[in-house]
């Protein structure tokens, strides 16, 4: 009960910060026969705001996007989008979605795509404002499988905001672009929020999330395992790691005050820690045949790596 | 709070009629440039039945009689049957297969399409195509065969082998929701083919081993071919109501088969 009643209390202390929930999770579990896709999942997307749901492949961020699509139903909890079920056709008029799709009809031209997804909604954008916000001026009469990777995805973009939607569902947007139009594509979305939009962004990218995202969602094994601003993530993943070859075990590099975790790597073991001095002398005092030391910073996808890691390290502790 | 009370207020959004008309013709208009451009498609449904309504039709026996019918003319009723089935199972379920499988029918599920627009677009580009094809049967078989049929016998053949379109199409819709999005045109072959046969489109009913005239009698195609033989004037003169009645409840069938696979898709992953 204690859990729940902490739950409400961020809850209703990120609606006072943040403002209206546009699309929520709210305790979701969800799973593919014996899989566990979700774990109790809890998520909002704020209005007027970027929100990332940052993880490595299979962690969820597909599923979790699909469930507030109404293209799947949770075992249990909700999905909530605009305060309503994600099936209701009102819902589906003012929501746009860029989805990873295996084909795509290809002998259809990209305007004529735009032309037909523009028609289900009630107020679409003109199609040349289209082109032009996903870079696809020149494209226009060019039949889709004649399209590169990367061209490919701007139209599925297109697509997705065709319809001037007020809520936009990213999954995984810039695989496959290269570094000029990733960048193009982030300016694209931060137009978006710009004019109110709300964006929900599924990335494995850290540097993604990080250069868009007012609140990012680390999502690892189906379960929410960090959330907050692009600072307060960094914050928690800061710190350096120690590499070094000792005869210390595992478990007593854990007893060591400032260490979040240990792990051994080949030969090796890998130390990661906020207070990098401190742990250096106790490992020295402890451990006079140590070799092979060696100090890095932390950078982002390290940081990333570690969130993902140690949690995948914790669960196995409990096991 | 006043962007929260704006962007939760759900003004309800009606779309006029003639908006969803819009968009079902636009779904229809698509589909049907998407399936034309596709040379698997149109080499496989129009050129095949042509190919063989040349060779039987008009090169081979054309002075020929069935039943005292010529072969011209009674060929352009089995062959227009063949090349309405084909029409439509590969204008419904290769499509179909092939947008479950990859993902795409995902996408236009999470955009506000109505369901419905898909699948009619399906349907009406079926009809399309296998009027064109019994058009350009008719069109050889009168300035090559020596066809001569009054008008109104023509276009009552156009009508009701387009009708027997709906059948057909419900039975890819079927197939669609069943077969994987590579293995549908096998699929599809695998049943077109022995059932075209069997139903004797292929060789005339009568020429057919006595064990599949038997059933003949029990496949859909062998009642449209009936059907569509009945309007010029040949083929064994069985009351049209009794045809119909067995591709209405086919028609049926397949739309109940077809639904299932739809609900069992709903809130599956799938791509």
């Amino acid at each position: 009960m204690a859990m729940i009643a902490t739950l409400e209390e961020t809850q209703s202390r990120l609606r006072a910060r943040y403002g209206a929930v546009v699309a929520s999770l709210e305790g979701v579990s969800t799973s593919y026969g014996e899989v566990r896709a979700l774990r109790n999942v809890n998520f909002a997307a704020y209005a007027g705001q970027v929100v990332a749901l940052l993880g490595p492949n299979g962690a969820g961020k597909t599923t979790a996007v699909k469930l507030l699509l109404g293209l799947m139903q949770p075992d249990s909890g909700k999905a909530r989008v605009f305060g309503s079920d994600p099936i209701n056709p009102q819902n589906r008029m003012r929501t746009g979605a860029m989805l990873q799709v295996g084909r795509v009809p290809e002998t259809l031209r990209v305007r004529e795509h735009i032309d037909l997804f523009s028609s289900y909604y009630p107020k679409p954008l003109p199609l040349d404002e289209v082109l032009a916000a996903a870079g696809l001026e020149k494209l226009r009469d060019r039949k889709f499988g004649d399209l590169s990777g990367g061209q490919r995805q701007r139209t599925l973009f297109a697509l997705s905001i065709c319809g001037d939607p007020d809520l936009l569902f990213l999954d995984e947007p810039t695989v496959g672009l290269d570094v000029e139009a990733r960048r193009a594509l982030w300016e694209e979305i931060r137009r978006l929020v710009e004019r109110g939009k709300t964006v929900l962004l599924t990335t494995h990218y850290l540097e993604e999330a990080d250069a868009l995202a007012d609140r990012i969602a680390v999502i690892n094994q189906g379960e929410i395992i960090a959330e907050g601003t692009p600072v307060e993530i960094k914050a928690q993943t800061s710190g350096k790691l120690i590499r070094c070859v000792t005869s210390l075990s595992v478990e007593s590099l854990l007893q060591i005050p400032g260490v979040n975790s240990a792990q051994q790597d080949r030969e090796a073991v890998v130390i990661r820690t906020g207070e990098a001095e401190s742990v250096l002398r106790a490992l020295l005092a402890r451990d006079s045949t140590l070799a092979g030391l060696e100090i890095t910073g932390a950078g982002l996808e390290e940081a990333f790596l570690a969130l993902t890691q140690d949690n995948g390290q914790n669960k196995n502790r409990q096991n | 709070m006043s962007t929260a009370a704006a962007v939760l207020s759900n003004t309800q959004i009606e779309r006029s009629t003639s908006h969803t008309a819009t968009i079902y013709l636009k779904e229809a208009k698509y589909q049907f440039l998407k399936n034309l451009r596709l040379r698997v498609y149109t080499a496989s449904v129009i050129s095949f039945p042509l190919m063989f309504y040349v060779l039987f039709g008009l090169v081979l026996n054309a002075k020929e009689t069935i039943g005292g019918m010529g072969v011209p003319t009674y060929l352009i009723a089995t062959y227009g049957t063949f090349g309405v089935m084909g029409a439509s199972l590969f204008g419904t379920a290769s499509g179909l297969a092939a947008d479950r499988g990859l993902g795409w029918l995902q996408v236009k599920r999470a955009s506000p399409m109505p369901p419905f627009a898909y699948f009619t677009a399906k349907v009406v580009l079926s009809m399309i195509f296998s009027a064109i094809v019994v058009l350009l049967l008719l069109v050889l078989g009168i300035a090559f065969g020596g066809v001569r049929l009054p008008l109104m016998e023509m276009a009552k053949l156009l009508g009701t082998l387009v009708a027997g379109s709906l059948p057909f199409s419900a039975m890819g819709l079927a197939i669609g929701y069943f077969a994987g999005p590579n293995s549908a045109p096998a699929a599809i072959n695998l049943i077109y083919l022995p059932l075209s046969f069997c139903s004797g489109l292929w060789v005339p009913y009568m020429f057919l081993p006595k064990a599949v005239r038997q059933i003949a009698l029990a496949l859909p195609p062998y009642h449209l071919s009936q059907l569509a033989l009945g309007v010029v004037g040949a083929g064994r003169h069985e009351p049209a109501t009794a045809h119909w009645e067995v591709l209405l409840a086919f028609t049926l069938i397949c739309l109940g088969v077809a639904r299932i696979g739809f609900q069992r898709d709903k809130g599956k992953l799938y791509g």
